[in-house]
């Protein structure tokens, strides 16, 4: 099918083609370029909420209530299950939709899982492109998942409008999650699984990571840090995921964040992740005509042959075929 | 013998001739090793089995610590109760199977119940379409239960139901059977399975949340102790586990890992254990390893009889037996040659024999292919026969104990498990460790290694991936005729157009009142299901009570 | 430029049977074959297999039965997918399937039917060579 009739019957709600975009942007095929360039002007609008945690936080079951929350108050659902891929043989075990079929007769809540493939730093793009694709479709909240574990996962998280960051007691490593670096991004704190014994201290915990972190407070003075989180104080929440108790709460807590960020702050996070997701591309678009075209290949091996031999500084070498991939992907368009 | 002379004696022959021997030719393996990874030595000898006392470890039959056996006599006095687990399409088909099996010589009935009789959902439900008498007998009202029974007394039988999360109100429909025969509850036989930790971690046929699962299943266990007193009130059940996959260490660890949570249950619900400890009862898998089986037998025993003691503190012997049912191990059969699956069925089932287990299901040839044909049932019947008349394996008891290899193997496994519920201890109990999936994990592990080892040839399954042939397809396997799903839902509308419907409302709005206190449910049960209110009606409010189980845990 | 394209499978439970020992096996074997594995869980019924399979926007669903409600359940997932006008995913299914039901299955369009003993290599080598797409 074409490109532009899918992506028409994609703002049409229609559930094959958000499908089948979504496949196309996440795998890069032919017309992924398209793809973006005609669904950008219709995104936009959905209210975009990342939510991590460390593996065994009860994320999934989180989601799955977060949706039907949301579907008890008439909106509609989009959720972007992330999921590692395996190192070793580059497939994946998709497991997060496990606990959300619930949902899969419910044409208001589309679930899309997908591994973390190993894409050098495309992770983010990829997760981004299905979220646009999503919010395209008019899905009026799109809720991405992903395991807090590593940098880059949390980094996708933070690509939303508004951030959850789970925690839940008895992990052994009550902080993993509250790293430096990490506690920053969170908007709005959950605790999971309150019933069990630790979770004063994993409260007590956030409390004092978010007062390292409040203004002034910053270790590095937080003078870069976006306006709204000079008033905004990110909740700490508790819930019981299994039970969905809480979790009408913590859907609160994510409207008064957005309404918090209003038109002016709400537009410095978007200004955020255009700037990465920018950067991002240029990135890939060198790897990838390092990669896939023989004469930069060829002269990428001329310049370390020449530098091992001292004939050319490195510096110099990667400024020469820099201009040699510009020169080209230039004069391609 | 003195230890240091055989210790010298054991060195000089592994270093010399063994050693010599096995560099001109190598051994058919690099490493031996049983289902659970442990390494399989040469030769055992008494050095293996020195740290052992006799009187704590082994003791006798009928004693502390129950290594050789439960009774003091075991088959000497009569042999294991032979248990063909039967059932299918409709109660009357069923009905007829049971009497045709107590004429071959089977000494218990057990029952299996369809899929929606196992979750709770009448035979008209949607998600029962196609399922209904597949796997077993559909049941949807005490209507169908008193067919079931039908000139079959109650009082002269044993009967074990594979029923958990609704085991409540098939116990409540048993017993009302019996009341309409004049046989009173405490005159009645039994078990039924009840276990439903194992079905959140391996058999998948689970209904409530864990929390009023567990008080339908305290609930159980006070009613019958006051009311149904020779009742087995739960099986606590390791063949689900081992057919998931799991390893013989893993089957022992992970069943009595339940089995303590359910002692734990009980005590919180304010129980004494020497009240309900005597009706526990367990079911374990029997596979091909036919040594090491036997050695997990005795050490699942022994190891019982210590948690119950030291850590429960139980005083009534009873309390401390581990008495069990087993199963041949379904997933060994292959559908490839399926008369093979006779030998090893005999195999598996010499191993519970030997092991000292207290009833016994051999399972059919042909079960890698379909439901068992009458045919099959009745070889497999006869292999449990010949075990027990001719073989004479049931003349002494306990007759492996004092083998090298047997004794130092419980021992292993023993302490194996005992470390595995150590770490499930950690984790704060079965319960917890289910819902962080770590039991599920580690079955799933086991079940991969053992997938790949048969692929990589590594593990010959004869038939399977070695000494094959070309085979026709089997014929005259059993098949359920699909009309039953439509039978048994007329009979449905028929019961209910007939019943009174008042009193039906009634005793299930007043169960559904109850279960929403902390009151024992067993007696509303039993009047709802007096009053032949239908499973699903009775399932159906405790759904609306106590929620559904959503399955989570991480992988 | 489909560097990053990956058989995507979802493998599915359908009925009410709980024995998943063979799905999660077959979904592990899948996975360490490369593809990528959406995992459903038990007690799915046709209609969510479809939406699920839909969405995720799979090449092949993979589903398994033991309980004998094979001859109602899989042809009925090949139905909905017609019906919702998805032609190009493949359908494969396995469990404890006697011979004599599977040609009804293949009528209905299930590509192939794994009995047991079926090895996971070979279903990988089938799906490799069968994706439609």
């Amino acid at each position: 099918m074409a490109v532009q009739e899918l992506v028409s019957r994609a703002l049409a709600h229609d559930v094959r083609a958000v499908s089948r975009l979504i496949s196309i942007v996440e795998d890069r095929r032919e017309g992924f370029e398209e793809v973006y360039a005609s669904i950008y002007p219709h995104t936009g609008k959905a209210h975009v909420i990342g939510v991590t945690g460390p593996p065994g936080s009860g994320k999934s079951t989180f989601v799955d209530k977060m949706a039907l929350e949301y579907r008890a108050a008439g909106r509609t659902v989009g959720v972007v299950a992330v999921d590692p891929t395996s190192p070793f043989s580059g497939g994946a075990l998709l497991g997060d939709r496990l606990r959300m079929q619930r949902h899969a007769l419910d044409e208001g809540v589309f679930i899309r899982s997908m591994g973390t493939r190993g894409r050098l730093g495309g992770l983010s793009t990829a997760t981004s492109g299905a979220v646009d694709v999503l919010d395209a479709a008019g899905f009026d909240v799109v809720l991405i998942e992903t395991v807090g574990v590593g940098q880059s996962e949390v980094e996708i998280a933070s690509l939303a409008d508004t951030v959850i960051l789970i925690q839940v007691p008895g992990l052994g490593d009550d902080i993993q999650v509250i790293k430096a670096g990490i506690m920053e991004i969170g908007d709005v704190f959950v605790v999971n699984k309150k019933d069990r014994p630790g979770v004063e201290r994993v409260v007590a915990e956030i409390k004092m990571a978010l007062d390292l972190s409040a203004p002034g407070g910053h270790p590095e003075g937080g003078a870069d840090r976006d306006a709204d989180r000079r008033q905004w104080r990110p909740p700490i929440l508790m819930t019981m995921a299994e039970s969905g108790e809480g979790v009408a709460e913590v859907v609160e807590a994510c409207a008064a964040h957005l309404e918090h960020l209003g038109g002016a702050g709400l537009m410095e996070r978007r200004l955020r992740r255009a700037r990465a997701e920018t950067m991002e591309i240029v990135s890939q678009r060198i790897w990838r005509g390092l990669r896939e075209r023989p004469d930069a290949r060829q002269e990428a091996e001329r310049l370390a042959a020449a530098i091992a031999e001292r004939r050319i500084d490195p510096y110099s070498a990667a400024i020469d075929l820099y201009k040699l991939l510009i020169s080209a992907e230039s004069a391609r368009g | 013998m003195d230890q240091e002379n055989l210790k010298a004696g054991y060195d000089r022959w592994k270093s010399g001739p063994y050693t010599k021997a096995k560099t001109r030719f190598a051994e058919r393996m690099e490493r031996f090793e049983g289902s659970s990874g442990m390494e399989i030595e040469p030769l055992y000898t008494p050095l293996d089995t020195e740290h052992l006392d006799y009187l704590n470890d082994l003791g006798f039959p009928g004693e502390y610590p129950y290594t050789r056996g439960v009774q003091p006599t075991m088959y000497r006095g009569k042999l294991w109760t032979m248990r063909q687990y039967a059932g299918f399409a409709t109660a009357e088909e069923s009905n007829a199977r049971y009497k045709y099996l107590l004429e071959q010589g089977q000494t218990g009935l057990s029952v299996a119940f369809d899929l929606p009789t196992q979750i709770g959902y009448d035979s008209d439900h949607e998600l029962a379409l196609g399922e209904v008498g597949k796997v077993g007998v559909a049941i949807d009202s005490l209507a169908d239960m008193e067919i079931l029974f039908d000139g079959i007394p109650l009082d002269k039988v044993s009967t074990s139901m594979t029923i958990n999360a609704p085991a409540a109100v098939l116990l409540a429909m048993y017993i009302a059977v019996a009341e309409k025969q004049g046989v009173s509850a405490d005159k009645l036989n039994g078990t039924i399975q009840n276990d439903i930790l194992k079905e959140y971690a391996a058999r998948g046929t689970y209904i409530f949340p864990p929390k009023p699962s567990m008080r339908l299943i305290t609930n159980i266990f006070e009613y019958c102790s006051a009311n149904v007193p020779k009742w087995n009130t739960i099986s606590i059940s390791g063949y689900h586990i081992r057919e998931a996959g799991a390893t013989a260490v893993q089957e022992v660890a992970f069943t009595l890992a339940d089995g303590i949570a359910y002692v734990e249950a009980a005590i919180a619900a304010g129980l004494d254990v020497d009240d309900f400890g005597p009706r526990l009862s367990f079911f374990f898998n029997s596979h091909n390893e036919l040594l090491e089986e036997v050695a997990k037998f005795r050490a699942a025993r022994r190891l019982w009889a210590r948690i119950m003691k030291e850590r429960f503190g139980a005083k009534d012997p009873k309390s401390l037996q581990l008495r069990f049912h087993t199963q041949t191990a379904g997933s060994t059969l292959t559908a490839q040659q399926p008369d093979n699956n006779i030998v090893r069925v005999t195999l598996q089932a010499l191993a519970a024999v030997l092991g000292g287990t207290q009833s016994l299901h051999t399972n059919s040839r042909d079960e890698a292919l379909a439901l068992p044909s009458q045919d099959s049932v009745r070889i497999a019947l006869r292999t449990q026969q010949i075990i027990g008349y001719e073989s004479g394996v049931a003349d002494t008891i306990d007759p492996l104990a004092g083998c090298y290899y047997i004794e130092a193997l419980t021992d292993k496994i023993e302490k194996a498990a005992m470390d595995y519920i150590k770490r499930i201890d950690e984790m704060g109990g079965a319960p917890a460790a289910i819902e962080r999936g770590f039991i599920q994990k580690e079955i799933e592990d086991s079940a991969y290694r053992y997938q790949m080892e048969i692929e990589e040839k590594r593990r010959i399954i004869v038939g399977l991936n070695e000494f094959t042939i070309a085979e026709e397809p089997p014929k005259g396997l059993l098949k359920v005729d699909p009309a039953v799903g439509e039978l048994q839902k007329s009979k449905l509308a028929k019961l209910r157009a007939s019943r009174d419907t008042a009193r039906v409302e009634a005793t299930v709005a007043a169960l559904g009142e109850a279960a929403r206190g902390d009151a024992n449910l067993m007696p509303l049960i039993l009047d709802a299901v007096r009053a032949y209110a239908t499973l699903g009606e009775i399932c159906g409010v405790l759904r609306g009570v106590f929620g559904e189980y959503k399955p989570g845990g991480a992988r | 430029m489909d560097e990053n394209r990956k058989i995507r499978v979802l493998v599915a439970k359908p009925g009410l049977d709980g024995h998943d020992r063979g799905a999660k096996v077959i979904a592990r074997a899948l996975r360490d074959a490369g593809m990528e594995v959406v995992y459903t869980g038990l007690r799915q019924t046709p209609e969510q297999i479809v939406a699920a399979a839909i969405q995720e926007d799979v090449d092949v669903v993979a589903m398994s039965i033991l309980s004998g409600a094979h001859g109602h359940l899989f042809p009925r997932v090949t139905q909905l997918l017609k019906e919702r006008g998805v032609d190009d995913v493949l359908v494969i299914g396995g469990g404890i399937i006697p011979d004599e039901d599977i040609p009804a299955l293949k009528a209905a369009g299930v590509a192939e039917v794994f009995t047991p003993g079926t090895s996971t290599a070979e279903t990988v080598k089938f799906i490799r060579e069968h994706v439609k797409r």
